[in-house]
């Protein structure tokens, strides 16, 4: 058998097998179809076919800010925010910032703590309207004496302390980062709580104090 | 000197027995979750549960025994380590707490309007509903089996791309998706550990200990309950009961947790 008749004949035989592959494989899945991997657009429709719409707590929450969107794709698919992108979100949460128009960041760390504590507000089983809490011991230590803290957050114990108390610097910094810690590092878990409306500024103010104020326990 | 050595004694025990850091507590915890184990009030609502599906009921005046739950009409022992999965009667997958509506609408003539109204005893004291105690029963059949939720039928494969998708989901005021607590290791909140559900070994312990008794609530919470809890604390809106999305999430938490042994209905704090 010359060299071309070989060849010839094992293009043959190749093209054979793998034609009869196709007809194998045609007949075995031909009742079974590729599954489709879901859109965002069919996520959300399934999300709101799926949710009630009451107004304690509304569809509008299903609906992704920019933000939302391309955390949720990071951490859904471990690839972190494209640099461009991210640097964007950062400088818009920044400039979504409020600072308190009276200039004075500290209110009562008493009352800071009773909000650290208070994990209600904005459920749908919440009040409309009602006061929030800010939950922080679910995430973080804060004073010392509360044991019952989550770990998803860095300790605050000793916040002021540590950073040379309530300097210009270090309050506005906390300040920004309770707004909407986002303008620091996108993607991070805490919530927005200025910037969503979760606390009040009054709140955020009495937040503060028990981070920041020298009298507060978190300081001891 | 006697007085003394007491006073001391006394004062050495009392701060011994004080939880004096999260860790000390976990401990503790842990030594209350193994004297839980001791005799699960589940159990009387699983038997309440049997009696139940053994039961003519309904403007059918028929028992639940002919229900189809997924491994062929009358079988109710594993069915819970291998749902959700695909029903051809209805061409869409279902739940294990959908399927059990579906059989008393079929078999034993309910509406769906008066089996979804209150499905959950959520009230202090309430009596445990016949929902849960149906459940109960059904879940408690299936101890000991291996979860091996199926991904043979294409719908089945899509109920999971879509689960996962969801699972990620940022939304709401605070931006929580599911993977937000359930997609790192070690995180609790407050003192309760979260499993990662990215871990096969925490997704096991997660999907084969639900439903459970809740101790803090006297209640028996089902899978259902579980989910709508979730996104109530998340902050998102109230889900709906055997929602779409319910189903396609518990069918993403079996995969993930394939291969776990069941061990429901568990007890918890």
């Amino acid at each position: 058998m010359n060299k071309k008749s070989v060849i010839g004949t094992s293009l043959i035989l190749t093209a054979t097998a793998v034609l009869a592959g196709c007809v194998a494989m045609d007949a075995g899945n031909k009742a079974a179809p590729v599954a489709k991997a879901p859109t965002d657009a069919e996520i959300v429709a399934l999300l709101k076919a799926s949710f009630k719409n009451t107004p304690s707590a509304g569809h509008n929450r299903l609906d992704q800010s920019p933000l939302q969107k391309a955390c949720t794709e990071a951490s859904r698919t471990g690839k972190p925010v494209d640099d461009k992108v991210r640097i964007s979100l950062q400088e818009a949460a920044m400039a979504s910032v409020k600072y308190p128009a009276d200039g004075k960041y500290l209110g009562d760390w008493k009352k800071g703590e009773a909000i650290a504590q208070n994990g209600r507000g904005l459920q749908y089983t919440d009040a409309v309207g009602a006061a929030s809490g800010g939950n922080c011991y679910a995430c973080h230590q804060i004073d010392k004496k509360e044991i019952a803290h989550g770990n998803i957050g860095p300790t605050l114990w000793n916040y002021g302390k540590l950073r040379g108390g309530p300097t210009p610097e270090i309050t506005k910094y906390t300040w920004t980062r309770i707004w909407n810690t986002h303008a620091f590092n996108a993607c991070v878990n805490m919530p927005r709580f200025g910037d969503a409306g979760i606390l009040t500024e009054a709140q955020i103010k009495d937040v503060m104090a028990l981070l920041l104020d020298p009298a507060s326990p978190v300081n001891q | 000197m006697k007085k003394l050595i007491v006073t001391a004694l006394a004062a050495v025990f009392a701060v011994s027995s004080l939880p004096l850091t999260a860790q000390d507590a976990q401990k503790e915890i842990e030594r209350y979750r193994q004297l839980l184990a001791d005799g699960n009030p589940a159990e009387l609502l699983e038997m309440r549960g049997e009696a139940l599906w053994k039961q003519k009921r309904g403007p059918k005046n028929a028992t639940m025994e002919a229900c189809d739950l997924g491994l062929g009409a009358g079988k109710v022992a594993g069915v819970n380590a291998v749902l959700p999965r695909y029903f051809a009667d209805v061409d869409r997958v279902m739940d294990l707490e959908s399927r059990i509506v579906h059989c008393e609408i079929t078999l034993q003539g309910f509406t769906m309007a008066e089996l979804t109204k209150r499905p959950h005893s959520l009230a202090q004291s309430e009596r445990q509903t016949d929902h849960e105690a149906l459940t109960a029963y059904v879940v408690g059949q299936s101890r000991g089996a291996k979860v091996n939720v199926p991904q043979t039928h294409v719908k089945e494969q899509e109920s999971f791309l879509r689960g996962e998708k969801m699972f990620f989901f940022k939304g709401g005021p605070y931006d929580f998706a599911c993977a937000t607590c359930h997609g790192v290791d070690g995180q609790r909140i407050r003192l309760q550990d979260l499993p990662n559900f990215q871990k096969a070994d925490n997704a096991q312990r997660a999907f084969t200990t639900w439903p459970a008794y809740r101790v803090s609530q006297g209640a028996m919470r089902t899978m259902q309950w579980r989910l709508l809890d979730c996104f109530r604390q998340q902050r998102l809106p109230e889900l709906e009961f055997l929602s779409p999305a319910s189903i396609d999430l518990i069918t993403y938490m079996g995969v993930k947790g394939k291969n776990g042994v069941m061990d429901a209905p568990a007890i918890k704090r």
